[in-house]
């Protein structure tokens, strides 16, 4: 888990990383690290792809409707990919 | 199974882990360890090869053909494919093919012997983004590996390696087939991967293509399966190994990786003519999904041939499913129980219970010779072109003297 991920930033999917939708959510997949991680939950791949049109990763949450129960489980899960790359700081998004 | 799905990051949102091998029984969209045999041609002979290579197929894939199979990876979203053969660099459009998929979003692994990797072929590589090279060896010294791999293969690996380190290619990966012969060498493989800063993937050896002929004398003894589960234990995710040894994990904790058959449900194999099999050691016509040429192309054999349909259905696990072990191995590898004539819903051959070998002691007597063959044999017919001496394996003489007191040592082989 890395310290870095901030839910107050604007992230998006890495240059390098693409999603590819999948019964159970959805495979992304690094070029650069040749890594593949498994979403597991379709919300959260609604989320990841919301992630470059929103000023920050609660403002991803909210415009995806993420009940408060489920808000920090997704954190987690969007520092895990954080930590693997697969999302990354939007430098510069005007939102 | 790829390296790269043994660094998959699982990533449960909902506080329920769900096995992943529940998520691949409805079938993905798309595999994610494809391999893709660009030619059956091959300038070596391996013993054990496991497609049978050797000689050009006139009816493999043209570049055209390739490069459509290409475009559909894109569509599909297959965001890597393990390219190899035969030997894959001996195609005159390697090259061209290998530039088209990454200017497609597709990234490459590809196999090689070596052969075509010169100082100029390094440089190339090392400037080009997502492309990975694996090298197969089979010994960590060159008598051991040219008795699998044919004589002066060691040196024209140890070469390929030499120019992909000068030309700074920094992780590629030393591919090696665990044998009775070099099982012993694994400290001695991991320090040549250490010296070009390289990266080793160790691999089961399977009954598959002329493998099923050496199979008998080249698995390693069940002695050393279990130093191999415990070097694979000690080494962890630092040696890669394509998740090829669950049938191991009985032994102790599981190795890293899915631990399960991937075969048409995350695996697949595209030979050089088309034909999609269910996985790179299966080409034979009972594993045959259908072909990338048929309408629908490569996308409609992965969803709707029935061949993988059944695959994606839960096995019950037969013989093996109470067996204390079955979570561990699932009744280990597929390929290997059919080459060896074994049902496939029972033990696996190399079983760590030892229910394996009584299964194959219990072959009806005189058919271990009758276990299915390979669909295609394009070995080579002769000696192998520039190859001063083909492979010589150490094996077991099975055939008896023709009488105990004969003087000839030559007696009953063929003089001429």
């Amino acid at each position: 888990m890395t310290a870095s991920f901030d839910p107050e930033l604007a992230y998006r999917l890495h240059r390098q990383a693409e999603l590819r939708d999948e019964q159970f959510g959805a495979l992304a997949y690094h070029f650069g690290t040749r890594r593949l991680s498994f979403l597991k939950a379709p919300i959260l791949v609604d989320v990841v792809r919301a992630l470059a049109d929103s000023a920050s990763v609660h403002a991803a949450l909210r415009r995806c409707g993420v009940p408060q129960a489920q808000r920090p489980a997704i954190l987690q899960a969007l520092a895990g990919l954080a930590d693997s790359q697969l999302i990354e700081v939007h430098e510069g998004a005007r939102l | 199974m790829s390296a790269e799905v043994l660094s998959a990051v699982d990533t449960p949102v909902d506080g329920r882990p769900t096995k992943l091998v529940d998520h691949f029984a409805l079938g993905l969209n798309a595999p994610i360890c494809l391999t893709w045999e660009l030619t059956y041609a091959c300038n070596l002979a391996c013993v054990h090869c496991l497609s049978s290579s050797g000689r050009r197929d006139p009816s493999e894939l043209s570049t055209a053909e390739c490069q459509a199979v290409i475009d559909e990876f894109e569509r599909m979203q297959v965001f890597y494919v393990n390219i190899g053969g035969g030997e894959p660099t001996v195609r005159s459009d390697f090259w061209e093919l290998l530039d088209y998929a990454i200017d497609h979003h597709v990234g490459v692994k590809f196999s090689t012997n070596g052969v075509k990797l010169d100082a100029a072929a390094a440089r190339r590589l090392a400037a080009t983004d997502y492309v990975d090279v694996q090298i197969s060896v089979d010994g960590a010294s060159a008598d051991v590996n040219d008795a699998v791999r044919g004589g002066g293969s060691f040196g024209t690996a140890i070469r390929a390696m030499e120019n992909l380190a000068a030309a700074g290619f920094t992780g590629f990966k030393i591919s090696v087939v665990v044998t009775r012969q070099n099982a012993g060498q694994l400290d001695a493989f991991k320090a040549l991967a250490d010296r070009y800063d390289a990266q080793l993937r160790l691999t089961r050896l399977r009954p598959s293509g002329r493998g099923a002929d050496v199979w008998a004398d080249l698995h390693p003894t069940a002695d050393q399966q279990r130093e191999l589960y415990r070097w694979l234990v000690a080494n962890g995710e630092g040696v890669l190994t394509g998740d090829s040894f669950f049938h191991l994990s009985g032994l102790g904790d599981p190795l890293p990786g899915l631990n399960l058959c991937g075969a048409g449900r995350v695996v697949c194999l595209i030979d050089p003519i088309g034909d999609v099999y269910a996985c790179p050691f299966t080409i034979h016509e009972q594993f045959l999904a259908g072909n990338v040429r048929s309408p629908g192309g490569f996308a409609t054999v992965w969803r709707d041939s029935e061949l993988f349909a059944s695959l994606r259905r839960p096995d019950s696990g037969g013989t093996c499913s109470s067996c204390s072990m079955f979570d561990a191995c699932r009744g280990g590898c597929m390929a290997a129980k059919f080459f060896t004539g074994l049902p496939l819903d029972g033990p696996d051959p190399e079983c760590v219970q030892g229910y394996g070998e009584a299964a194959l002691a219990a072959r009806t007597p005189g058919t271990a010779g009758t276990a299915p063959k390979p669909t295609g044999d394009h070995s080579h017919r002769g000696p192998v072109r520039g190859q001063a001496t083909g492979p010589v394996p150490v094996l077991l003489m099975t055939r008896r003297p023709d009488r105990a007191c004969d003087e000839n040592p030559l007696a009953g082989l063929p003089t001429s």
